[in-house]
């Protein structure tokens, strides 16, 4: 009897070492991989070069275009998504009724729930042609279409964390906000969201980090053309899109070209994981101010 | 105007703004769906589910993909499933308030917010390369499993959370052992709450592309698999092919396929939430 509960604890733990091994694993490939390539390429070039053409003759390693590219999307998602968020989590927690927040929440959920690539052509066939009207002059692939789509399905991202951030501000500060003769305003924008900040700071760098990572909606309606531009009507290429570009075509493994992937495979994952850890921070360093 | 008269108004004002953004991104994804239903419900038939990929738009239907979504879904729970839980088990039931579990736990967060593009990188490294299982379905199913293995863990842990102390004391004071609590007492008091978890996570994982893309399935696939070592292709690799042609007829499939793919996927998380608030209903504890 002893013995099957150690065998069945020993077991479960091993369920939970593969966590570790899968961080291992993702460090380990990219690394590897990431280092043959830098191998033959200076780490200087392929940090400040502004030419990306890996597959062509005519071969330049500089990842500026594919950083570019990358920010310049996930900008345009953050200030659309970042806006709708807060205030919805303002209204929601400040202003709405019970029953409007029973169905609205899951609701905005739903927008977390559509698959990436579905989101890819809503900005491709319907969110491109409508800008157009608007824009003559934009591009059939770029930056903007696909930035607003993303920071659309990124809203209940921000919306919930930075609404948890403002339920977690204690009542007393709000009551004590309205006994003052407050509006529900001037509370909200006075009192809650300073006293929220650090959650919706949190909230705020998940997001950045989620739009980092984001793939399919850039791989389909930014375009696959890596030019270092902050200009969102033309063609792009994100890193996350180089990435689908090359594995979409048949590159074999060993080729400076298949080793591309993982030197920007890394570069996006030191990205998000330093956002990442710094969210931790924020949230570990202020969480505790009200308990 | 006095300043109280202005602070009122634009209290009144973000009221209905705040109105106005809380339904803004509902209403948009609203019209993209119905746009997008307009636009394929002429291509969904029988045919359209049952006709293998074509080089002619008008020929070719969803078969091979959705038959490879089957069967990477199958895998990826039957591997997610219990490791997820397992997983979720020990760092609840066993796991001791240590720098040991703290670190396992921001290691979970963390890996719950790498790119899935990422998993991608690491199933190449490791799958299909390393272990040499080429780009088969087990590679993208092992793939995805480690892709919302954090997501499944997280869940289970809150449902085995919301089961009060007093059911494993009474256990315990009753002779049964760690294991014979955990498994008669504590699983099934908290199995609505993993179930919904795992549906969730799997939804999920139907819809994710890039991953898969990155380890092959975006490749022509003429025929349905036939076991776990065959070349697949699944619906939202199939979609992202067709988009990124520039014949009408093809986006027009694409439209199509997305209305099952998005079908599939609202299903999955209706049931996860009917689960769910059965679940909450029962256990009032």
């Amino acid at each position: 009897m002893n013995i099957k509960e150690k065998i069945i604890e020993k077991v479960l733990a091993f369920c939970a070492l593969l966590t570790i091994l899968t961080t291992v694993g993702i460090i380990a490939v990219l690394l590897f991989e990431a280092i043959g390539f830098f191998r033959e390429v200076s780490i200087v070039d392929f940090l400040t070069g502004t030419e990306w053409t890996p597959l062509f003759a005519d071969k330049n390693y500089g990842i500026l275009p594919l950083v570019s590219g990358t920010l310049l999307t996930t900008f345009i998602a953050i200030a659309v998504a970042l806006p709708v968020g807060l205030t919805i989590a303002i209204y929601l927690n400040e202003y709405a009724p019970k029953r409007f927040r029973k169905v609205l929440k899951p609701l905005l959920e739903v927008l977390a729930v559509v698959p990436t690539v579905v989101y890819g052509f809503f900005a491709l066939m319907i969110v491109t042609p409508f800008l157009k009207v608007f824009i003559p002059d934009l591009a059939g692939f770029n930056a903007l279409s696909p930035g607003i789509v993303m920071g659309i399905m990124i809203i209940p991202f921000v919306s919930s964390l930075s609404e948890d951030a403002l339920a977690a501000v204690p009542d007393s500060l709000r009551k004590a906000s309205y006994g003052m003769g407050s509006t529900r305003f001037q509370t909200a924008f006075r009192v809650m969201v300073p006293a929220a900040s650090s959650g919706i700071m949190v909230s705020i760098i998940l997001a950045l980090s989620r739009a980092i990572g984001e793939t399919m909606i850039v791989a389909i309606a930014a375009g696959q053309t890596p030019v270092f531009t902050f200009d969102p009507t033309v063609p792009i290429e994100t890193i996350t899109a180089y990435i689908v570009k090359v594995s979409s075509g048949d590159v074999p493994q060993g080729t400076i070209a298949y080793k591309t992937i993982f030197a920007a495979g890394i570069t996006l994952f030191v990205v998000t994981f330093i956002l990442n850890n710094i969210s931790f921070w924020i949230k570990n360093r202020y969480q505790e101010k009200y308990e | 105007m006095n300043r109280a008269k202005i602070n009122r108004l634009k209290d009144k004002a973000f009221k209905y703004f705040g109105i106005f953004a809380s339904v803004i991104g509902i209403v948009i994804l609203a019209i993209f769906i119905g746009f997008v239903i307009y636009m394929g419900i002429q291509r969904l038939s029988w045919d359209f589910m049952v006709e293998l990929p074509s080089r002619f738009a008008e020929n070719s239907g969803i078969y091979t993909a959705w038959m490879g979504t089957v069967w990477i879904m199958v895998f990826t729970t039957l591997i997610s499933f219990p490791l997820g839980v397992g997983a979720g088990i020990y760092l609840e039931e066993y796991g001791k308030k240590n720098r040991w579990s703290s670190f396992l736990e921001i290691n979970i967060s963390n890996l719950a917010s790498v790119p899935s593009i990422i998993y991608g990188l690491l199933g190449l490294g490791v799958f299909v390369r390393m272990m040499q299982m080429g780009n088969s379905i087990l590679a993208g199913a092992l793939t995805l499993s480690l892709l919302i293995l954090p997501i499944i863990i997280v869940s289970t842990r809150e449902a085995i959370k919301a089961v009060p102390s007093s059911i494993r004391d009474a256990s315990n004071a009753l002779g049964a052992s760690k294991w014979q609590t955990i498994w008669h007492q504590v699983l099934p008091a908290s199995f609505g709450g993993i179930l919904t978890g795992v549906i969730l996570a799997l939804s999920r994982a139907i819809g994710e592309t890039a991953p898969l893309i990155v380890v092959g399935a975006l490749v022509y696939v003429p025929f349905a698999p036939q076991s776990p070592l065959d070349e697949f292709t699944v619906l939202p690799v199939q979609i992202y092919n067709w988009v990124s042609r520039p014949q009408e007829e093809f986006v027009i499939n694409a439209a199509a396929a997305i209305i099952v793919l998005l079908g599939i996927t609202f299903i999955m998380n209706g049931i996860a939430v009917y689960f769910r608030n059965k679940w909450q209903n029962k256990m009032q504890w």
